[in-house]
């Protein structure tokens, strides 16, 4: 299978390729995009903008629902190919280690995304009409004033640079060319497949070509799409951050170090929440920023510690294409061979306890079914400052850590999710102002949990739209 | 432009040659300080024992801190003592810099570059435009040289690698762009004012270029680059899409202590780039890097090695930082070749390359 790349929605085959092994001697050949050619193509980004320019909102909306269902359903094309959904399923399993049911459980997020997009964009936009993206213009919602408002693109295009951990990413950049913004697209090198299979369902639906560019590349050719680009969006680490940090155009989503606190008044209930608890650890195989990877109680630690201990050592490797599967094999065994290294490294320093290891009967690394696995591990820490207390890693891994309520909120430092387990209104009130959470769910719900019209990072529309004071005539406008 | 020797009688050449500067080099008349006495610690008579090109595989590799560390005057051949020289300094090091001397050679290799060209290639009488490196670099006066012999004047921009790759080093990847930008701006406005219609310049820089102009309306008709990797993508990239299939592309590789290997000629749809060393002035070899007297096979990678055989400049045995696939002898180069050069162990270490 030959996966070229798209160039403002037009194949280009280069002569530098990437081979990916789909096993059962089938291969995936991507073309690598040379940074200079992304940037030729950045300077007819206007071009591709009047496409989408040239279509009413509304109908872009209605594409991209149309689109959600090719993209489950059809067969699309897929370079010089075309894919099934089950083929889609498979080849995508292949390269990143997901199990099937992973994979099927982000394409429906992906779904979703796309088939809710208006409520997406409505949450982004706090219920403005689509029609904002055709004349700048609408009413303020729900004013009985005549306040007219009136927001500009802040740029002709968005560049994203993708991760492959976690296919449902794709669903950030999906509102995008509803709001009438093209989009070049740096696929991560393990997952080609997703956003183009999303790009050719647009495609399908109704929208233009023009409004796409599909760059397999370099670690320069990303930073080419996303420093080039008018916005960028990329993901990463701490060093993605800082390395993007001069770069104000930029929208960098890095470490998670997602977590759940439980209030002083709810601690006595930890038996309820086990299964909201585990489920935060390891939906999505604990790949995602939104896992849970710290959980933080004024007390109970050791028994909380040891009832979810005994739940996550249940998760066991499974096959990629069980029903049943929960965890990911590393593509990568070097990775799991290093992370797996450090937490040991880190447990021989005072203050922390792997409390799964009692509840296994092999070690955390494993092979199994011709993949490395690493096997849930919970690390108890005494210390709220040991290293392995508030970091994250690429399988289903949290720490526990006792802390008085009134300190917690001093110690999360930068955080994504907080789920708050808590009814306290002195505490949530602290909560609702602490600058260091990102999205904050009250009640025990999973750190996971989705709302599509509540983004957890940022918001789309303000990030590519900007607002401008406008006064006079407006009613001629 | 084919040459009119085989193989067997460059090779046969090659070791004349050999004999010849060998013997100049360490010959107490004509050889120079640093030659003469490293000659007592080699363990063997280059006089006498080196009579072909096989054997400078006696001596050892050539280190490049000498020409950190040395007084370049150590260099200067006695026959030479007296006579004015130029002090050229390597592209992008920083701290003391290597530094090597010299008198003719770089006007023997750009001759030699624009004889090969003919005419029509690089117009004859047109203005150039180098833009990349000048300062302590030998290439500055090699381009002024070889347009002033293609019957042109030669402009200038100047860019600092150094500061580029110490930018780069300390994340500050903004101003670094800012910096290309600034270069950038000054060479646009030498195109629109000036009549030009050569460019000497840096891949990246002249991709740079093109995205704020179209080269082949501004007059350029011809384009000589050098100084980083060119896979077969980006050199398609180039003459496609930079060039828009309008200009003459002539890519090389060299550096200052070896000179110029011009590139193979190319067929139609062929993108990979064949260099070939300016022999017998210097020769390169494909080595295999875990056993360096080995050549590797046609079509393998392997490290670039590097003699310089010049009256000017003697060096043994040079390991550069390349690597490049061995190729085979051609019409126009009767003598190895290397292939889709790129920086060694480019695929197990960050290289920082070819930002300018």
């Amino acid at each position: 299978m030959n996966l070229p790349i798209l160039r403002l929605g037009q194949t280009y085959e280069s002569c530098d390729r990437v081979e990916l092994d789909l096993g059962d001697g089938k291969m995936a050949v991507t073309h690598t995009a040379n940074p200079g050619l992304i940037r030729r193509d950045l300077l007819r980004a206007t071009e591709a903008k009047a496409a989408l320019d040239a279509i009413p909102a509304d109908t872009l909306a209605s594409y991209c629902e149309q689109a959600a269902e090719l993209f489950m359903t059809a067969d699309l094309p897929c370079g010089d190919d075309h894919q099934s959904p089950q083929q889609y399923v498979e080849s995508l399993s292949a390269l990143t280690r997901l199990p099937h049911s992973l994979v099927r459980m982000n394409m429906t997020k992906i779904h979703a995304a796309m088939s809710q997009v208006r409520t997406v964009i409505n949450g982004l936009t706090r219920n403005m009409p689509l029609e904002i993206f055709d004349r700048g213009l609408a009413s303020a919602p729900g004013s009985s004033s005549d306040l007219a408002l009136n927001y500009f693109p802040a740029t002709s295009s968005l560049g994203v640079s993708l991760p492959s951990n976690a296919p449902a990413v794709n669903s950030l950049w999906i509102p995008a060319p509803v709001m009438k913004i093209p989009v070049f697209l740096k696929p991560g090198r393990e997952d080609p497949f997703t956003p183009l299979r999303i790009v050719q369902a647009m495609i399908q639906a109704g929208f233009p070509k023009e409004a796409f560019g599909f760059y397999p590349t370099t670690h320069e050719g990303g930073d080419t799409i996303v420093t080039c680009c008018g916005r960028g969006i990329s993901f990463g680490s701490d060093a993605t951050v800082k390395k993007y940090a001069d770069y104000p155009s930029v929208s960098v989503h890095g470490t998670g170090r997602s977590k759940i606190l439980i209030g002083e008044d709810m601690i006595d209930r930890w038996p309820e929440f086990l299964d909201v608890i585990v489920q935060s650890i390891s939906a999505n195989g604990g790949r995602s920023c939104i896992n849970t990877s710290a959980i933080l109680v004024p007390s109970k630690r050791d028994e909380l510690a040891d009832a979810l201990a005994a739940k996550l050592a249940e998760i066991q490797p499974l096959a990629r294409d069980d029903e049943n599967a929960l965890l990911c094999g590393f593509a990568n065994t070097a990775l799991a061979d290093g992370i797996d290294d450090l937490i040991s490294a880190h447990l021989k320093e005072p203050g922390a306890e792997d409390v799964t290891a009692e509840h296994r009967d092999t070690p955390r690394k494993v092979e199994a079914f011709e993949q490395t696995y690493l096997q849930p591990t919970l690390v108890s820490c005494s210390d709220p400052e040991h290293p392995l207390a508030n970091t994250e890693f690429m399988f289903p891994y949290a720490s526990i850590v006792e802390i008085p309520q009134s300190e917690m909120l001093a110690n999360i430092g930068q955080t994504l999710v907080v789920s708050a387990f808590t009814e306290d209104p002195d505490f949530i009130g602290k909560l609702l102002l602490s600058p260091d959470i990102e999205r904050l769910n009250l009640g025990a719900f999973p750190t996971n949990r989705v709302q599509w019209e509540q983004p957890h990072e940022g918001n789309l529309f303000e990030f590519l739209y900007h607002r401008r004071a406008i006064q006079g005539n407006v009613a001629v406008a | 432009m084919s040459c009119s020797l085989s193989p067997e009688q460059a090779a046969e050449a090659l070791d004349a040659h050999v004999r010849e500067i060998v013997s100049w080099h360490f010959s107490p008349e004509t050889g120079c300080p640093y030659w003469l006495e490293r000659a007592t610690s080699l363990g063997f008579d280059p006089m006498t024992e080196v009579t072909r090109f096989a054997d400078i595989l006696k001596f050892p590799h050539f280190d490049d801190e000498v020409l950190r560390k040395e007084d370049p005057a150590r260099f200067i051949p006695n026959a030479f003592a007296g006579r004015p020289y130029n002090v050229f300094e390597t592209g992008g090091t920083t701290g003391m810099p290597k530094q090597r001397i010299g008198w003719e050679d770089y006007k023997t290799d750009y001759t030699e570059f624009s004889e090969h060209y003919g005419p029509d290639f690089f117009p004859q009488g047109a203005n150039w435009l180098m833009v990349g490196p000048t300062g302590p670099r030998r290439l500055r006066l090699a381009i002024e040289h070889l347009a002033n012999i293609r019957g042109g004047a030669c402009y200038f921009i100047d860019l600092d690698p150094r500061w580029v790759k110490r930018l780069i080093g300390m994340g500050e990847m903004r101003m670094a762009k800012a910096y290309q930008e600034h270069v950038i701006d000054q060479a646009a406005t030498i195109i629109r004012h000036r009549d030009i219609g050569c460019l000497f310049t840096t891949p990246k820089l002249l991709e740079s270029l093109a995205e704020r102009m179209s080269l082949a309306d501004a007059g350029i008709r011809g384009v000589f680059a050098g100084g980083t990797t060119m896979t077969p993508q980006y050199v398609r990239f180039i003459e496609e899409e930079v060039l828009e299939g309008k200009i003459n592309f002539a890519p090389t590789y060299g550096n200052t202590l070896m000179g110029l290997a011009i590139s193979k000629k190319r067929g139609p749809g062929e993108y990979s780039l064949t260099y070939h060393a300016p022999q017998p002035r210097a020769v390169l070899r494909i080595v295999d890097p875990e056993n360096t007297e080995k050549v590797m096979d046609y079509g393998d990678y392997g490290r670039v090695e590097l003699t310089t055989l010049t009256k000017e400049f003697f060096m043994p045995r040079f390991l550069e930082r390349d690597e490049a696939i061995r190729r085979e002898p051609c019409d126009e180069f009767p003598w190895d070749g290397v292939g889709d050069v790129r920086p060694f162990q480019s695929g197990t270490k960050t290289v920082i390359e070819g930002v300018y």
